[in-house]
C-alpha cells in the first residue's frame, strides 16, 4: 500500500508538444483519485507517466517514497487496465491472469490461489480456459480487471476502461470497481472523459484542461464551488449556464449584457467593476411567478426525459440571446413559445472573472 | 457485407476475365500439359524417335543417385535460404517498428532489392564474392579465409544461398513489418507492466502473434527457394562446381536443355510442380483455419 504524489510534473513530447503543465497533488493511501477532462487533454499522458510508459521531461512522481521517474514499469509495482483491455488473444484467460505472476517467478501454488481467489470474485470460474475472443466483453473487461488484482500491487490504473461497454454494463462495472477498490483498498488513478464516472467513482477529482489541472477537490466540492468557467461547465448536466455580464455601479447587482434584466445579487468585493461571467446551474433555476428579481425565459424547445424536462431558451429581451437550459419537474407542462420566469438562490449564484474564467470569491 | 458487382451483361464478364484466362493456358496450361505428356515418353536427342514409356522415367529418376543428391542438396539449401531471410527479415522489421524518425527512408532501402531480377541479384553477389575483383572475397582473404566458389563447392553454395536469401529479404520484410504493426502497442506495453523485459515480450507475445505471418512467408519462402531460384544460379555458379549447386529446378535445364534428356527433365519438372501444388495446399488448408488464436 501507497501513496502517490506529483511534483511539478510536466510532459513534452519528442515532437515538442507540451501534454501536461505542472500537475501538483499528493494521493493518499488507499485513495480513488478520477483524472477527468475532455479528449486530448492529457488524462492519459499523466496516468502513463505513473506507469513508466511515457518519460517524465520535468518534475518527479514517487510512489510511496520511492521516486519513480527512472523506473521501468515493471519495477513500479502498478498494475493497469487499459481501455481495449489488451488482453494476450493466444493465452487462456488464467494465462492472462498468471502471465504477471509468472514473470516474477510466484510459484505455482501461489498463482493458482491468486488466479482462483481473482476469478471468484470476478465471477470469471468457469472460463478461465477460454480465449479472450471467446468472451463477451464485459467478461474481458473483468479478465483485464482480474490481471491486474492478481499482482496485488501498489497502485491500479485505470484508462477508460468502461468506454468500451455498453451503456448499461458500464453503470453495473462501475458500480463493481468501486466496490472491489473500497473492499482492496488499492490506491487507484482512474482517467475517464465521463463526468458521471468521475463523480461517482471519485474520492477526489482531478479536472484536466489543455495539460493543466484546473481543480483539485471532492466530487461536491468540485460541483458546488467549480474554480473556473471550464470545471464550472464540464462538471453537471446539462452543462451550466454562463451569462455575460457587468457589475453594477453601486456594486449591489450585475446587469447581463444585451438585456435590460438585472439580477439583484451582489458578486463578491474581489469582482473588478467590470466584466463578470454569472454561471447557473439548470437544475437551481425555478419557476416562479413573474417579480422585479425573476429572470424571464422565452421557451424554444421542451425536451421530456420522464423525471423532469429540460427547458432551452433565451432570456427575454437579449438583443444577442443568451441561451440558457432549465431544468423542471417533469410532472409540469412548458409549451414552446410560452415565456417562463425563472427565479435561483442566491447560494446557487457562481461568479467568474470574464477574463481569466478565475471563480470570484 | 461481401461486396458484389453485378455485370448486366455476361459477354462483357467473360471479355473482362479473358485475357487473365489466355495468359494462364498459354504460359502455365499448356506447358505443363507439356511436361506431363514429355514425361511419360522416351525421346532420342535429335526428337526423330520417341517412344511411349509409362512410368520408366520417373523410376529411373528415383534410382540415380545424383538426382537425390540434388534432392538433398536442394532441401538443404531451401531451408538455409527461409531461415537466413526469414531470420534477417524479422529483424529488420523488429527495428524499424520501433524507429518513427526517417522510418519511410528506411522502409523504401529495405524493399528495393524486391525490384531487381534474380539473376541481376545473382550477379550482384557474384561479383562482389569474385576471388579476383571481389570486395567481399577481398575481406575474407584479409581476415585470412580463402575465398573461391570456383573450386569450393561450400563456397558456391554459400554464394547462392546468400544471393538467393538477400533478394527475398525485403518481401519478408514488408509482411513482417505489417504484422508487427497490427500487434496492438497496449499488448506490448501490458506486457512490460506485467515485468517481461525486451526479449521475453518478443518471445511470448510478438511472436506468437506474429506466427500467422510467419508460416505464411515460410511457405511462400520455401516455394521461393525451390522454384525461382533458377536465374541466380545461373547467373552465379552455373550449378558447379562439379555439381555442388545443382539445385532440382537447375538441374531440370540442364539435363533438358545440355543432357538433352528430355523425357528425365520433363519427369523432374512433373517432380517439381507435384511438390508446389503440395505446398499450396497446405498453405490454403492451414492460412483459413490454423491461426495460432
Ligand atoms: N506520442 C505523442 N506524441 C505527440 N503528441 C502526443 C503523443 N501522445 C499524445 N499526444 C498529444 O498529447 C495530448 C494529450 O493526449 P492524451 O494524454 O492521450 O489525451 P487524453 O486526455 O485524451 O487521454 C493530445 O493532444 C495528443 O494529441
Ligand atoms: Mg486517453
Amino acid at each position: 500500500m501507497a501513496g502517490l504524489q506529483f511534483t511539478g510534473v510536466r510532459k513534452t513530447y519528442p515532437n515538442g508538444f507540451r501534454a501536461i503543465h505542472g500537475v501538483d497533488t499528493t494521493v493518499a493511501d488507499g485513495e480513488f483519485i478520477v483524472i477527468v477532462g475532455p479528449s486530448g487533454c492529457g488524462k492519459s499522458t499523466l496516468l502513463r507517466m505513473v506507469a513508466g510508459l511515457e518519460t517524465v521531461t520535468e518534475g518527479e512522481i514517487h510512489i510511496g517514497d520511492r521516486r519513480v521517474n527512472e523506473l521501468e514499469p515493471a519495477d513500479r509495482n502498478i498494475a493497469m487496465v487499459f481501455q481495449n483491455y489488451a488482453l494476450y488473444p493466444h493465452m487462456s484467460v488464467f494465462d492472462n491472469m498468471a502471465y504477471g505472476l509468472r514473470n516474477r517467478r510466484t510459484p505455482k501454488e501461489e498463482i493458482e490461489s491468486r488466479v482462483a481467489e481473482a476469478s471468484r470474485i470476478l465471477q470469471l470460474d468457469g472460463m478461465l480456459d477460454r480465449r479472450p475472443s471467446q468472451l463477451s466483453g464485459g467478461q474481458r473487461q473483468r479478465v483485464a480487471m482480474g490481471r491486474a488484482i492478481v499482482r496485488e500491487p501498489e497502485v491500479f490504473l485505470f484508462d477508460e476502461p468502461l468506454s468500451n461497454l455498453d451503456a448499461k454494463l458500464r453503470v453495473q462495472m462501475r458500480l463493481e470497481i468501486k466496490r472491489l477498490q473500497r473492499d482492496l483498498g488499492t490506491t487507484s488513478l482512474y482517467v475517464t472523459h465521463d463526468q458521471v464516472e468521475a463523480m461517482t467513482l471519485a474520492d477526489r477529482l482531478i479536472v484536466m484542461n489543455a495539460g493543466v489541472a484546473e481543480q483539485i477537490g471532492t466530487p461536491l466540492d468540485v460541483y458546488t464551488e467549480p474554480a473556473t468557467v471550464f470545471v464550472a461547465g464540464f462538471i453537471g448536466s446539462p452543462a451550466m449556464n454562463f451569462l455575460p455580464g457587468t457589475t453594477t455601479t453601486d456594486g449591489r447587482g450585475v446587469t447581463l449584457d444585451g438585456s435590460s434584466q438585472t439580477l439583484p445579487v451582489a458578486p463578491p468585493s474581489s469582482a473588478s467593476r467590470d466584466k463578470i461571467t454569472v454561471g447557473i446551474r439548470p437544475e437551481h433555476l425555478e419557476p416562479t411567478s413573474p417579480d422585479a428579481a425573476s429572470l424571464a425565459l422565452s421557451v424554444d424547445l421542451v425536451e421530456a426525459l420522464g423525471a423532469d424536462s429540460l427547458v432551452h431558451g433565451q432570456l427575454a429581451g437579449t438583443t444577442q440571446g443568451s441561451a440558457v437550459t432549465v431544468r423542471v419537474d417533469g410532472a409540469r407542462r412548458v409549451a414552446a413559445g410560452e415565456a417562463l420566469s425563472l427565479a435561483v438562490a442566491p447560494e446557487h449564484i457562481h461568479f467568474f472573472d470574464a477574463d481569466d474564467g478565475r471563480r470570484l470569491v | 457485407m461481401e461486396k458484389r458487382v453485378t455485370f448486366s451483361r455476361r459477354g462483357l464478364a467473360f471479355a473482362l476475365v479473358a485475357p487473365q484466362i489466355v495468359i494462364t493456358l498459354v504460359f502455365f496450361i499448356w506447358p505443363a500439359s507439356q511436361a506431363l505428356y514429355q514425361s511419360v515418353l522416351l525421346e532420342d536427342a535429335f526428337g526423330l524417335s520417341r517412344k511411349f514409356v509409362w512410368f520408366d522415367n520417373f523410376t529411373s529418376l528415383f534410382s540415380d543417385s545424383i538426382y537425390l543428391a540434388s534432392f538433398g542438396r536442394t532441401i538443404g539449401f531451401s531451408v538455409a535460404t527461409t531461415a537466413l531471410s526469414l531470420g534477417i527479415a524479422l529483424l529488420l522489421a523488429a527495428m524499424a517498428d520501433r524507429i518513427i524518425k526517417g522510418a519511410t527512408t528506411y522502409r523504401t532501402l529495405v524493399i528495393w532489392p524486391y525490384a531487381i531480377a534474380p539473376a541481376v541479384a545473382g550477379v550482384l553477389w557474384f561479383f562482389m564474392f569474385n576471388p579476383s575483383i571481389g570486395i567481399l572475397a577481398y575481406m575474407l582473404k584479409a581476415l585470412g579465409y580463402d575465398w573461391n566458389h570456383y573450386l569450393d563447392g561450400s563456397d558456391a553454395m554459400i554464394l547462392i544461398i546468400l544471393a538467393a536469401a538477400w533478394k527475398q529479404v525485403s518481401y519478408n520484410f514488408l509482411f513482417f513489418l505489417a504484422g508487427l504493426q497490427a500487434i496492438p502497442r497496449s499488448l506490448i506495453e501490458a506486457a512490460a507492466i506485467d515485468g517481461a523485459g525486451p526479449f521475453k515480450r518478443f518471445r511470448t507475445i510478438v511472436f506468437p502473434l506474429l506466427s500467422p505471418t510467419t508460416f505464411f512467408l515460410l511457405v511462400v519462402n520455401i516455394v521461393y527457394a525451390f522454384f525461382d531460384t533458377f536465374g541466380i544460379v545461373h547467373a552465379t555458379t552455373s550449378g558447379g562446381p562439379a555439381q555442388a549447386t545443382t539445385i532440382l529446378v537447375y538441374k531440370v535445364f540442364s539435363d533438358g536443355f545440355i543432357g538433352l534428356d528430355l523425357g528425365g527433365s520433363a519427369a523432374q519438372s512433373v517432380v517439381l510442380m507435384a511438390i508446389v501444388i503440395g505446398l499450396t495446399v497446405v498453405q490454403f488448408r492451414y492460412i483459413e483455419r490454423k491461426v495460432a488464436y
